[in-house]
C-alpha cells in the first residue's frame, strides 16, 4: 500500500501549484514593499494610471467567469462549450495583455520612461511581471486546449484543468491587488 | 500490488511513471534505459542527487582553491608566487594578484561557496537522495520538475564559470552585489559584463532551487508511505522541509532584487541610484536608494544562511542518533525549534544593516529579534548533547563529523550573539570578526554536515564504503585546521582588521597581525589538500571501496533501508512498505533498534 487516497485530499500537483503562488506571492510582496519604502522617501514622482488599465481590469474579470464556466461544463462533459469557452478565455487573456501594452505606450508617449524611480518605473516593472504571468498563462491555457481538440484519449480527469483555472483566477487576483496597490499608494 | 491501488488513487500521476516500474521491478525490463537517459537526463531522484553532489564537489574544489591562492596574496603581501601567474594570467602579473581581481576572487568564493556549494550542492544532494526513501515514495512529486532543477543549476553554473573567463573579469562587489558598485559599470571592472553573467546565473539559480523547493514540499506533504504521519518522520525530513520553504518564500524577493537591479544597469532607471560621481563625473541618476537593494538581499540573505545550515542540522541529528544507538532527545522540541528559526529567519534581516545608516530606535527591534534566534538554537544544541550522552557511541567518521558540527555551530551561534548586538556590531561590523562568525557557523558546520551526510549515505548511493582511515585523517584534519584559521580571526576583526582589504602593510597598527596573517595561510594550504584527500576517497570507494553485504549496515531505523543494496529507479521491489513507529526506536525493551516498518506489539513499552 502506498497512499491513503481518503485523507489526503490534495492532488499533488494542485498543491505544488499552491505553493508555487506562494511562492510568485512573496515576489510581488517584494516588489510592492521596495515601493512603500521608496514612496516615503525624497524626489518620489507619481504617476497617472492609463485609462486602459481600468479596462483590462474588466476583461480579466470576465476571463475569470468564463474559465470557473468553462470547469463546470468539463466536469458536465459539455466538451463542445468548454472548449469554446476556454478559447474565450484564451482571447480574453490576449486582450488583457494588448491593453496593459496599450497602457504602457500611453505612459511611454505622456514622459513616463525608465529614466528615475517613481511610481512610473515600479509600474513597468510589476505590470510587466504581472504580465509575463499572464503570458505564461495563456501559453498554458493553449497546451490546454490544444490537447481538448486533437487530444487522441478522452482524458476524464479534471485536475489539469482545475490547475489551469486555478492559475488564472490567481493572475486574476494578483492583477486586482496589485491595481488597487497602485492606486491607492502614490 | 501497490501500483494497482496507487493507479485507483493517483491515476494521472502514476501511470507513465510507475506503470514502467511494474515491469521493471519484476525483472523483465521491456523499458530499455539508454546512458543518455540513465545518468545525463535522468529523472531518477537517486541519479539526480549524485549529479548534485559531484556538481558541488568540482564547484567546491573551484572555490576552495580561489581562496587557497588569495590567501597566499593575503599572507605574503610582499612575495611573488609563479603559481598566481599560472592560474590567473594578467590578473596576477609578476606572481601579485592584482588589486581589482582580489575583490573579483573573494566574490567568486562567496558566491560560489554559498549558493553553489552550501545551497545547490547540499540541498541538491541530500534533498534529493533522502526524500523519497525516507519518506516511503518511488520518486518526488513530479520527476520532471526535478530533473529541470538540476539542469536549472547546471545553467547557472555553466554561465557563472563562464564569467571567470570573460576579458573584464568576473563581478566584484562582493557576494552581496550592493549597488552602486553593482549597478554601474563604470564602477569597475567587474562590474561589467561579468556582473551581469552573474545575475543571470543567479536568476537560473533562484528558478533551479524553486523548482526543487516545490517539489520537496509537495513530495513530503503528499507522497508519505501508509503510516507514515508528520510525527513520525525522521529529523532530517523535517529539516529538508522547512529548508525548502524558507527557499520558496525567500528567493522570489532576491529575484526582484535583482530585476530592479538589472534594470537600474541595463535600461536607466535609479531605484539604487542617486547623486553618484565615477571618476569626478556626476551620474545622471537620480532619486534611488542603495538601502533598498540591502533590505531586498538581506530579505533572502538571512534566511539563505538558514537553508544552508537546517539541512545540516537534519543530517546530523539523524546520524548522531543511529551512531549514539539513542532515540534523538526531544524529537517535539527539535521540530519546533525548526520551525522557530525557520519563522525567526525572515524577521532578523535588518542585522546586516546595523551600520547602513537604518533607525537605531528600527534597530533595537532588530536585535531583540535575533538574539531571540539564540533560543531554538540552544535548544538543539542541548537536545544534540543529550542525544550523545552516555550513549553506545560508535566514533566512525560521519559521528565526528555530527560532533564537529556540533560544536562548530556552538563556536560561530556564540559570536553571533556579540554581532547581534547593534552597539557592539557598530565596532565590529565588516571586520575579520565577522569573517570568522560566518566561517565557523556557516561554512565549516554546513561542511561538516554535509561529509557527515556523504559518509553515512555513501553505501547507499554506491553500494560500497568509504575508506574510514582517510576519514579519520580529514576529520581531524579539517576540524583542527578550521579552528586554527578562523579562531585567531576573531582576535583580528576585534582590534579593527577590515574584511576585504589585499593589503594591510600600510597601517603600523595592524603590523602585529603579519605572522598570524603567514600562519593562517600555510593552514589554509594544509587544509584544502585534506579535502582533496576526502575527494580522492570519495571516488576511490566509488570503484574499489569495500562492498555492502547487507541491506541494513548500521542497523538504522529508518525507510532507505529497507530497500535493496543498489536500489533501482522505483527504490522498492514490489510494495512500499508501511511505517508503524516512529524513526527512532533504538536501545529500546532491550533490543538495539526496531525498523520504522516493524508492527508496534502489545507489550512493548510506550515512548
Ligand atoms: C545565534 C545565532 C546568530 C546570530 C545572533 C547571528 C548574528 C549575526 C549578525 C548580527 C551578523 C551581521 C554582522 C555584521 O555584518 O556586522 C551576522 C553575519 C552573518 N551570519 Fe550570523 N548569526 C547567528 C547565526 C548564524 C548562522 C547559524 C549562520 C549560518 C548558518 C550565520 C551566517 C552569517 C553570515 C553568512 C553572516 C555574514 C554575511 C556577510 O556580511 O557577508 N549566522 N550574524
Ligand atoms: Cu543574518
Amino acid at each position: 500500500m502506498v497512499l491513503e487516497g481518503k485523507k489526503r485530499g490534495v492532488h499533488p500537483h494542485k498543491f505544488t501549484l499552491w505553493v508555487a503562488l506562494a511562492s510568485i506571492v512573496m515576489m510581488f510582496a517584494g516588489l510592492t514593499s521596495a515601493y512603500i519604502v521608496k514612496s516615503n522617501q525624497a524626489n518620489w514622482e507619481v504617476v497617472e494610471t492609463p485609462v486602459e488599465f481600468y479596462y483590462s481590469t474588466v476583461v480579466i474579470l470576465l476571463s475569470s467567469l468564463t474559465i470557473q464556466w468553462a470547469l463546470r461544463s468539463f466536469k458536465q462533459r459539455e466538451m463542445s462549450r468548454y472548449r469554446l469557452l476556454m478559447a474565450i478565455t484564451g482571447v480574453l487573456g490576449i486582450a488583457f495583455i494588448w491593453l496593459q501594452w496599450v497602457g504602457f505606450n500611453w505612459m511611454w508617449d505622456n514622459g513616463v520612461t525608465f529614466q528615475g524611480s517613481g511610481a512610473g518605473q515600479f509600474l513597468y516593472i510589476i505590470a510587466g511581471l504581472h504580465g509575463l504571468h499572464v503570458l505564461g498563462g495563456i501559453v498554458a491555457l493553449i497546451v490546454v486546449i490544444t490537447r481538448a481538440f486533437v487530444g487522441r484519449t478522452q482524458s476524464y480527469s479534471s485536475v489539469p484543468v482545475e490547475i489551469m483555472s486555478t492559475y488564472w483566477h490567481f493572475v486574476d487576483v494578483l492583477w486586482i491587488y496589485l491595481f488597487i496597490f497602485l492606486i491607492i499608494v502614490k | 500490488m501497490n501500483q494497482e491501488s496507487n493507479n485507483t488513487v493517483r491515476p494521472e500521476v502514476h501511470v507513465t511513471h510507475d506503470g514502467h516500474h511494474v515491469e521493471h521491478d519484476h525483472g523483465h525490463g521491456h523499458h530499455k534505459e539508454t546512458f543518455i537517459t540513465k545518468y545525463i537526463f535522468s529523472q531518477d531522484h537517486k541519479t539526480i542527487a549524485k549529479q548534485f553532489l559531484i556538481s558541488g564537489m568540482i564547484w567546491a574544489v573551484v572555490g576552495g582553491l580561489m581562496s587557497v591562492l588569495f590567501r597566499l596574496q593575503l599572507g605574503y603581501p610582499d612575495q611573488s608566487f609563479e603559481i598566481l601567474e599560472t592560474f590567473f594570467g594578467r590578473w596576477a602579473e609578476g606572481g601579485q594578484i592584482k588589486p581589482e581581481f582580489y575583490y573579483a576572487l573573494i566574490t567568486m568564493h562567496g558566491t560560489i561557496l554559498v549558493f553553489f556549494v552550501l545551497t545547490g550542492g547540499l540541498s541538491g544532494t541530500f534533498a534529493n537522495l533522502l526524500i523519497p526513501l525516507q519518506v516511503g515514495a518511488r520518486d518526488m512529486a513530479s520527476p520532471l520538475m526535478n530533473m529541470l532543477s538540476y539542469w536549472f543549476f547546471f545553467i547557472a553554473s555553466v554561465i557563472m564559470m563562464s564569467s571567470l573567463f570573460v576579458q573584464t573579469g568576473p563581478a566584484s562587489g562582493g557576494w552581496t552585489s550592493y549597488p552602486p558598485l553593482s549597478a554601474l559599470g563604470q564602477a569597475s571592472e567587474g562590474s561589467k559584463v561579468g556582473m551581469d553573467l552573474w545575475l543571470l546565473s543567479m536568476a537560473m539559480f533562484i528558478v533551479s532551487s524553486l523548482l526543487g523547493g516545490l517539489n520537496y514540499i509537495a513530495t513530503i506533504l503528499n507522497m508519505r508511505t501508509k503510516g507514515m504521519s508528520m510525527t513520525r518522520m525522521p529529523l532530517t525530513m523535517w529539516a529538508l522541509f522547512f529548508t525548502a520553504i524558507l527557499g520558496v518564500l525567500s528567493f522570489p524577493v532576491l529575484l526582484s532584487g535583482a530585476i530592479l537591479l538589472l534594470f537600474d544597469r541595463n535600461l536607466g532607471t535609479s531605484f539604487y541610484l542617486s547623486d553618484i560621481y565615477v571618476k569626478g563625473q556626476i551620474m545622471p541618476n537620480e532619486g534611488g536608494s542603495a538601502i533598498l537593494y540591502q533590505h531586498l538581499f538581506w530579505f533572502l540573505g538571512h534566511p539563505e544562511v538558514y537553508i544552508i545550515i537546517l539541512p545540516a542540522m537534519g543530517l546530523v541529528s539523524e546520524v548522531m542518533s543511529v551512531n549514539a544507538r539513542k532515540p534523538i532527545f526531544g524529537y517535539m522540541a527539535m521540530v519546533g525549534s525548526l520551525f522557530a528559526i525557520a519563522i525567526l529567519a525572515f524577521l532578523v534581516w535588518a542585522h546586516h544593516m546595523f551600520v547602513s545608516g537604518m533607525s537605531p530606535f528600527l534597530g533595537s527591534f532588530f536585535v531583540l529579534l535575533t538574539l531571540l534566534i539564540a533560543i531554538p538554537s540552544a535548544i538543539k544544541v542541548f537536545n544534540w548533547i543529550t542525544t550523545i550522552w552516555r550513549g553506545n557511541l560508535r566514533l566512525n567518521p560521519q559521528m565526528l563529523f555530527a560532533i564537529g558540527f556540533v560544536s562548530m555551530f556552538i563556536s560561530g551561534g556564540l559570536t553571533g550573539i556579540f554581532l547581534g548586538n547593534s552597539t557592539i556590531d557598530i565596532h565590529i561590523h565588516d571586520t575579520y570578526f565577522v569573517i570568522a562568525h560566518f566561517h565557523i557557523v556557516m561554512g565549516v558546520a554546513a561542511f561538516f554536515g554535509m561529509f557527515c551526510g556523504v559518509y553515512h549515505w555513501f553505501p547507499k548511493m554506491y553500494g560500497r564504503y568509504m575508506n574510514s582511515t582517510l576519514g579519520y585523517i580529514h576529520f581531524w584534519g579539517t576540524l583542527i585546521g578550521a579552528y586554527l584559521i578562523f579562531w585567531p580571526m576573531h582576535y583580528m576583526g576585534l582590534a579593527g582588521v577590515p574584511r576585504r582589504y589585499m593589503d594591510f602593510r600600510g597601517w603600523t597598527s595592524f603590523n602585529q597581525f603579519g605572522e598570524l596573517n603567514k600562519f593562517i595561510s600555510i593552514v589554509t594550504i594544509v587544509v584544502f589538500a585534506v579535502q582533496l584527500l576526502f575527494i580522492f576517497n570519495f571516488f576511490y570507494s566509488i570503484w574499489k571501496g569495500r562492498k555492502v553485504r547487507s541491506m541494513n549496515p548500521y542497523g538504522a531505523n529508518t525507510l532507505e533501508w529497507t530497500t535493496p543494496i543498489r536500489p533501482g529507479h522505483g527504490n522498492w521491489v514490489g510494495e512500499i512498505p508501511e511505517v508503524h513507529r516512529w524513526a527512532y526506536d533504538y536501545s529500546k525493551d532491550g533490543r538495539e533498534f526496531i525498523p520504522q516498518t516493524e508492527p508496534v506489539s502489545p507489550n512493548e513499552t510506550k515512548h
